[in-house]
């Protein structure tokens, strides 16, 4: 069991700015995300894209806002469950949570902080009508262990860069690999689509553009796909495996199933005070939330995430007496031990 | 309706046809007239804000409107969506201008 403070799902901007603000209140955070890198969005989906609205930066690439808002908070020492979704949360007696991830890590913390952006990213699924059938059978939407595919027939669907870095890197696996997109034009690196051409040459890739897959078929377990290409019959392929990677699209997944308050996709909270949702304890902020004149915005998730700590103390330390402090005045105590501060005037007389 | 508006026929995912006007000064694109009129709930339109890196702003063009052509990044985002037709159009990447009025198109199922 991880305890600590705040628990904090989502390891966005939002959340990742909640650490600093809570260590400056001497409060410890971990995050969890259902994505194997922090930085939510920010590092999924548009790392090397410009943002124009933070404050004091007129350009900052979105990967570069991660790892400065990284660097900011270090020093507090955050925990991170990683690749993880936070599936359930339960309240305890002494008014704590425990919340549990798909993969069965919990968490303890007498404040939840849920700072999720769109939701958990899932992969997209093609429309087959009985795919799910054979799901974990034959179909997997990632790779996560690629010795699964030693000596195996493996059959690749998409147009991306996981589809042909998957399709590069199986290629030397397993006994054969079909890779099938609908275009003949693959968005990609450059030279991961000059790789592919290359194996293609080679007989290592089995390359069915422009095609789709529109059937899977198997008894009990996947033994064929149905390959359709563009104005011809479909055609039969037996295959071990079928990976269609057709990207990530976000979903707001088990945290609508938690009892809380929901209007369009996002967590009602209370704007008026302190992003408290309707469950003392659980807070919801940045993209997440929702709330009379809410806009989607970076940098009000920075100022969600201050007011949240700011009421979280006074959970975890009730009646303890507190002000704000500026950390011009009064520097940065790491949890680490290490101490930032403003170095001290020079006063000297003129003689 | 404003000198500097056109109007747009649109036909949201439950079949319900809206007729809008829409600014052409205040650099919008279909995606966001769609949600500043609410045609579809947030969280299932404009997913990625605009840039063309999901589908979830997938509409159909109904009428023959001449449009920007289309570029690399919409063409491949197209190629890897779902219930995609010859007619589908990421509405992102469609500015609103006065050459787009009388415009009609169809919100793409959310997938």
């Amino acid at each position: 069991m991880i305890t600590t403070d705040i628990i904090i799902i989502g390891a966005g901007p939002t959340g990742l700015f909640a650490v600093f603000e809570a260590g400056l209140l001497k409060l410890k955070c971990h995050l969890i995300d259902a994505l194997p890198q922090p930085g939510g969005q920010c590092s999924e989906i548009y790392p090397k894209k410009p943002i124009y609205d933070i404050p004091a930066y007129p350009e900052i690439l979105a990967g570069d806002l991660t790892d400065k808002l990284l660097e900011q908070c270090k020093q507090f020492q955050p925990g991170f469950t990683l690749g993880e979704r936070a599936e359930t949360v339960e309240k305890l007696e002494d008014g704590s949570f425990i919340v549990t991830t798909n993969k069965g890590t919990k968490h303890k913390a007498p404040v939840v902080a849920i700072a999720g952006g769109l939701g958990s990213f899932e992969p997209r699924k093609p429309l087959i009508d009985n795919i799910v059938d054979y799901e974990d059978k034959g179909v997997e939407y990632m790779i996560k262990e690629p010795e699964m595919y030693r000596d195996k027939a493996v059959v690749i669907a998409g147009g991306g860069d996981s589809a042909l870095d998957w399709s590069i890197f199986l290629a030397d696996v397993a006994k054969s690999v079909t890779l099938v997109h609908r275009r003949n034009e693959f968005r990609g690196h450059l030279d991961s689509v000059e790789k592919v051409q290359e194996l293609k040459n080679e007989g290592k890739i089995n390359l069915i553009t422009p095609a789709e897959i529109t059937a899977v078929n198997g008894n009990g377990k996947l033994e064929s796909v149905e390959i359709t290409k563009k104005d011809e019959a479909p055609m039969t392929l037996e295959t071990d495996h079928f990976v269609p990677l057709f990207g990530l699209s976000p979903k707001l997944g088990p945290i609508a199933n938690w009892g809380l308050e929901i209007e369009k996709n996002a967590i009602k909270v209370n704007n008026a005070l302190d992003y408290q949702t309707n469950i003392p304890g659980i807070f919801a902020i940045g993209d997440v939330n929702t709330y009379p004149g809410k806009l989607k915005l970076i940098l009000c998730g920075f100022h969600e995430a201050t007011l949240m700590c700011q009421a979280a103390y006074q959970i975890i330390n009730p009646g303890k007496r507190y002000v704000l402090k500026y950390t011009t005045v009064s520097g940065v105590d790491g949890f680490d031990g290490t101490r930032k501060e403003a170095p001290k005037a020079v006063v000297k007389a003129i003689e | 309706m404003d000198d500097l508006d056109v109007n747009i026929t649109i036909i949201d995912r439950d079949g319900v046809k809206h007729n809008v006007n829409a600014p052409t000064d205040m650099a919008m694109n279909l995606m966001e007239v769609i949600r500043s009129y609410e045609l579809a709930p947030e969280g299932t339109i404009g997913i990625c804000g605009g840039m063309a890196m999901c589908a979830s702003c997938q509409c159909y063009i109904l009428t023959d409107t001449e449009l920007p052509e289309m570029q690399d990044d919409e063409e491949a985002m197209l190629s890897e969506a779902f219930y995609v037709k010859d007619n589908s159009r990421l509405s992102c990447q469609i500015p609103i201008t006065p050459e787009i009025d009388g415009l009609e198109v169809e919100i793409a199922p959310e997938s």
